[in-house]
This record gives C-alpha cells, sequence and structure tokens, in this order.
C-alpha cells in the first residue's frame, strides 16, 4: 500500500522535474545572443531535413484525405440536394482542423522521431560531450537550429496541406462527381474568412510546432543513452506529442471557435 | 555544391508555402471585396434581429454591398440597432429606402435587403452615421406558428 502511494509519488516528481528540466533546456538553448552567420547554415540544413524532406508524405497525405472529403461530403450531401456546399466543407474542415491537426501527426512521426534518435544517438555515442569539451554548446548548436528548423517548418507545411486538400477536394467534388465548378467556389469564398479560419488554423500549426519540436529534442536530450533508450525515447516522442497535440487541438478549437 | 543545393531546396519549401498560402487566401477565402477600401455606416433600429449575426450580408437585390459591423441594444426599451458598412461605392441611398431581415432559402443565412427608396426634389440622400427608420424585422418561425394557432382557435 504505502509502496504504491511512493510510487505515485515519485511518479509525480519525475513529471514535474522532466517539465522544469524541458523547459530549461528550450531556454538555454534559444535565449542568448544571436550569431546569425553561424547559426544561418545550421538552419537551413535543418529545414531541409525537418521541412522539406516532409514535403513528398505532407502533400500525397493531404491530397488523399482532401478527395476521401470530397467523395465522403458528397454522397451525404447530395441526399439533401446541398452538393453546392461541398466546397465549405472541405475547405473549412481542412481549414480549421485537419489542415493542422494531420500535419503536427505525420511531422510528430516523420520528423519528431528522427529528431529525437539523432539527438538520442549524439547522446550515446558521446558527441554531446565531446562538443562540451571543444567549449562548444550543444544545446546552442545541436538544439537550437532543430527547434527553430520544425518551429519555421511546421506551419508551412500545414498551408501546403490544406491547399493540396482542397485541390483534392475539387478534383473529386467537381471533375469527377459533378458539382458545379463556380459554385463550389463561390460557396466556399462565402463561407471561408480570412482570419477567422485561415489565420486560426495557422496560429494552430504554429502552437502545434512548438510543442512538438519541443518534445522531440527533450525526449532525444534526456533519454537513456542506450539503444533500448533510444528505442523507448522515439516511441514515447511520437505517442506524448501526438497526445499533445490531440489534446491541445480541443482546447484551441473551444477557444477558437466555441 | 551541396550547401547551395540545400539552400535552393529550401527557397523552393518557403515559396511553395507561400504560394500555397495566397492560394487559400485568394481562391478559399472570402477577400471581403464589399468591405474593402472606402465604406459609410448606416444604422437601423429593429423590433427582432432574429437570426441575424456580425458579418452578416446586406444585399440590394441579391447583389452585397456591405456587412453587418455591430449589433448591440439601444434606448430605454432595448430596441436592437445593427450597424451596417456600405461600400462607398454605393453612397446613394436616399432617405426613404427600406430595410428588411430576410432569409436565405428555407433554412439559410439571415441578411439585411436594402430597397432603395425613390429620389425627387424633396428627398435627401443618406449619409455616414445616418438611420434608416423603414424597418421589417425578421421572420420568426415560431411567432408566426403562434399566429397561426391563435387563429385557428379563434374560429
Amino acid at each position: 500500500m504505502l509502496n504504491a502511494i511512493a510510487k505515485l509519488g515519485k511518479a509525480t516528481l519525475d513529471t514535474i522535474a522532466g517539465a522544469g528540466a524541458a523547459l530549461l533546456m528550450l531556454g538555454k538553448a534559444l535565449i542568448g545572443v544571436p550569431q546569425l552567420r553561424k547559426s544561418w547554415p545550421l538552419l537551413l540544413q535543418q529545414i531541409y531535413a525537418v521541412g522539406v524532406l516532409s514535403l513528398v508524405i505532407i502533400v500525397v497525405s493531404g491530397l488523399f484525405i482532401g478527395m476521401v472529403l470530397g467523395l465522403q461530403g458528397y454522397t451525404i450531401l447530395v441526399d439533401f440536394g446541398a452538393e453546392q456546399s461541398l466546397g465549405p466543407m472541405v475547405a473549412l474542415s481542412l481549414l480549421r482542423e485537419l489542415g493542422p491537426v494531420v500535419t503536427a501527426l505525420l511531422f510528430a512521426g516523420r520528423a519528431g522521431s528522427a529528431l529525437t534518435a539523432e539527438i538520442g544517438l549524439m547522446k550515446a555515442t558521446e558527441q554531446l560531450s565531446s562538443l562540451e569539451m571543444m567549449a562548444v554548446d550543444p544545446l546552442r548548436r545541436v538544439v537550437a537550429p532543430r527547434f527553430w528548423a520544425g518551429f519555421y517548418s511546421m506551419p508551412i507545411l500545414a498551408v501546403i496541406f490544406s491547399a493540396v486538400g482542397i485541390y483534392g477536394g475539387y478534383i473529386v467534388g467537381v471533375q469527377w462527381l459533378g458539382v458545379d465548378d463556380g459554385a463550389f467556389w463561390s460557396v466556399m469564398q462565402a463561407n471561408v474568412d480570412l482570419y477567422d479560419d485561415i489565420l486560426n488554423g495557422i496560429i494552430k500549426s504554429v502552437v502545434f510546432a512548438f510543442v512538438v519540436t519541443w518534445i522531440a529534442l527533450y525526449k532525444g536530450y534526456s533519454c537513456v543513452p542506450t539503444s533500448v533508450g533510444i528505442s523507448r525515447a522515439t516511441t514515447s516522442t511520437v505517442v506524448t506529442a501526438s497526445l499533445a497535440v490531440l489534446g491541445l487541438d480541443f482546447v484551441l478549437t473551444a477557444l477558437m471557435f466555441g | 555544391m551541396e550547401s547551395r543545393n540545400i539552400q535552393l531546396a529550401v527557397g523552393v519549401f518557403v515559396i511553395l508555402g507561400i504560394l500555397a498560402l495566397s492560394f487559400l487566401g485568394l481562391r478559399a477565402a472570402n477577400s471581403n471585396a464589399a468591405t474593402q477600401g472606402e465604406t459609410y455606416k448606416l444604422y437601423a433600429k429593429f423590433d427582432n434581429i432574429g437570426g441575424l449575426k456580425e458579418r452578416s450580408p446586406v444585399k440590394v437585390g441579391g447583389v452585397v454591398v456591405g456587412r453587418v459591423s455591430a449589433i448591440s441594444l439601444t434606448g430605454d426599451y432595448y430596441e436592437p440597432l445593427v450597424e451596417m458598412t456600405i461600400s462607398a461605392q454605393y453612397a446613394e441611398f436616399s432617405e426613404t429606402t427600406s430595410v428588411s431581415i430576410l432569409t436565405s432559402g428555407l433554412l439559410g443565412e439571415q441578411y439585411i435587403g436594402l430597397n432603395p427608396g425613390f429620389i425627387d426634389d424633396t428627398v435627401v440622400m443618406l449619409e455616414d452615421g445616418d438611420y434608416i427608420y423603414d424597418t421589417k424585422s425578421a421572420l420568426v418561425l415560431e411567432d408566426l406558428i403562434g399566429q397561426f394557432l391563435f387563429s385557428q382557435g379563434s374560429d
């Protein structure tokens, strides 16, 4: 009985300590004099690894999710003779929810796990310690560019996802199922608002970018430096980041559209 | 050379992002043409605004000329006051203009319909901040059903 309570206490303390350590890591990595000339090439390289290489999976899944939305929406809306509403249905569900959320989930799986594994392996092979030996701060040199790369890339990916998804819905709805071309776009334009929908979607993806990248970096930085530790940290990154994204999405939706 | 390729790829990535954003902004979203540029405000008091919301369209014969910019209660009897922002392109409404709250379709959104009044030498044109006094309130379905039942019962 006492053991169980002690375990609960330990778990609580560990969680709080972990949150504090994560915050400290982020603070140390990001706060400081920016050295543009040194960090710019590092940042570019990371944006390439994290953002550009994620482009294929984002575009393909965006296209298919948009097409599925178009197909499913059409079969329901046509019963009510409201198939012109297919445009706003596809656009709003992509811009408000699916764009930011699915991008964040894919990003956690595609890029977040890679970040964790990379930093975990750097730790296991003592590259991080060697950097410190050479008086290079690994937080500034390794963690900071990866964080900013994720932070910048994900909103761009989410916007591309939504745009491609809307085009996918257009292909299925208009080209295939025969919804009127003009009505598809004009009803969409009448219902989608630049600030309420597009800007809020971008704000969502900025928040998700922050959280997912942060979790991935911290899990890698704090992992047990063994092969088992790295594999656990990678799994934990995907699970924690996905849960955080879904939970935060509910909170953000309630705040923005509630 | 390696780093130049990376720079190119990142540049293409950013351009793609900007293109996607402008696609969303220009093609998918309402660029709100009727209330961009010069606008002026008109006010109207109603008994009941029904389901009218801020940003609902203001139409003349089906053409959007502006949007509802604010809804509030005014006066001692708390009458709903609707502030309409109208594009300055359509600045020539006379004071005999009437305004009513209409519904698009059977179950659609509610909007404001402006009916331009007649113009002769004695009427004045509406200007920024003027009130339109000839108003017709929204049709509330429950009231209609109530009136119908009442009239049935009195037979």
